[in-house]
């Protein structure tokens, strides 16, 4: 937030500077929302990320599935939706992998594991 | 006879709710708390007979992306597209705006110095049409009000304060009792409530600070407006921070709406909340 407060822990703010470190990400994430580039990413992955711009280190984080990676290195949580979805990880999958747990032991803290 | 704010709703947009009314799923036993409490919530409003919704809610990188990203944007258009946000489009008619209404309140809130972002196009996606669902179904001949959707910045920092959001409900306020068409018009407030989607704390809710949320907003809505980001963030996660946008809607309403109903229902990673106010 660009201000002097304790930290949360365990949780990232999506400010500015994180927004700026994470341009190249949410590009990519953001193009995820035409059809046409969902299915290219889907068909071939390695060229469809050479479209952008992003760095080795970027593009590491989307092979690897790395979700907790890609909040650090400034992709926003929602657009991370977009490329959890074209790589078949839904938001339960992307949570589950962010607490360190498998999803199975994820679903069992949760109220009623049925409503998803 | 001048145009009126008949009713207020505070609700969560959570976007599984879409593929469960887009697949008829609403009486499955995980899903019919949710549904259930909408119920009554429906006849009333048909009762009220309102003309148009005026949605205050999120985009979540359909329309909006942070090459520029606008503060308060509010739609002025005849229609309003459904966006496709990364899934698919969902099979939802599209909406209709109220054109002239969103001119007058673009005059009327820029004049009270909210220097909105006006939209001539704009898609709207879950944020928007999650209430919607709920509260107006659609029929083949498409929604049974009009929108004008009045979208906030509350994912990239920094935000409008919770106060900044419940002076512009207050000046919505006035701009609605300025408009010389008799209108009827109900404010949804979306978003929240507690929750956080990233991080080791993915999944976190409190349900004791939203209870506390709920009782405020219906008897002592200055205190939340006094609540700082951080504060709402630490309490009830990061992305809980949407609830300044039910600050918009109370402040919208008068100081003494008299709340109608009230649920509450967390299965998953969202505190679910549902309250409504008759003005």
């Amino acid at each position: 937030m660009g201000l002097a407060v304790t930290p949360i822990p365990d949780t990232s703010i999506f400010d500015l500077r994180l927004s700026r470190q994470g341009t190249r990400l949410n590009k990519m994430c953001a193009s995820l929302c035409d059809p046409k580039n969902r299915e290219a990413f889907k068909q071939d992955e390695e060229g469809y990320l050479a479209r952008f711009s992003l760095t080795d280190d970027e593009k590491g984080l989307i092979r690897r599935r790395d979700f907790a990676g890609m909040i650090e290195a400034g992709m926003n949580i929602y657009f991370m939706l977009k490329v959890g979805s074209a790589t078949g990880n839904s938001l339960y999958r992307m949570g589950a992998q962010m607490r360190g747990e498998t999803y199975e032991q994820f679903l069992s803290t949760r109220n009623i594991k049925g409503a998803v | 006879m001048p145009s009126r704010i008949v009713a207020g709703i505070g609700l969560s947009h959570v976007p599984s709710v879409g593929p469960v009314v887009d697949r008829g799923r609403q009486a499955d036993p995980a899903w019919r708390p949710l549904f259930d409490a909408y119920v009554p919530v429906r006849e009333w409003l048909s009762a009220l007979r309102p003309d148009v919704a005026v949605v205050i809610y999120n985009d979540h990188g359909a329309e909006f992306t942070f090459d520029k990203y606008p503060t308060f944007a509010l739609g002025a258009a005849d229609r309003y597209a459904i966006a496709d946000e990364g899934f698919g489009t969902r099979p939802l008619p599209e909406v209709a705006g109220d054109a002239e209404l969103s001119i007058h309140l673009c005059e009327k809130l820029i004049e009270a110095e909210f220097d909105l972002t006006v939209c001539q196009e704009m898609g709207v996606e879950h944020g928007f049409l999650v209430p919607m669902n709920l509260c107006f179904p659609h029929t083949s001949s498409g929604w049974p009000v009009k929108c004008v959707p009045l979208q906030v910045n509350v994912i990239q920092h920094p935000l409008p304060t919770a106060r900044r959001c419940y002076r512009l409900g207050q000046a919505l306020r006035e701009a609605v009792s300025s408009y010389e068409r008799d209108l009827r018009i109900v404010v949804l407030g979306t978003g929240g409530m507690s929750h956080q989607l990233q991080g080791r704390r993915f999944g976190f809710m409190n349900e004791k600070f939203d209870q506390w949320f709920l009782d405020r907003l219906e008897d002592d809505p200055e205190t939340l407006a006094s609540l700082s980001h951080y504060k709402i963030m630490e309490e009830a996660g990061a992305e809980a921070v949407e609830l300044i946008m039910w600050l918009t809607m109370r402040g919208a309403l008068s100081p003494h709406a008299k709340r109608v109903h009230r649920h509450y229902y967390a299965p998953m990673t969202t505190g679910m909340g549902l309250i409504t106010f008759e003005d």
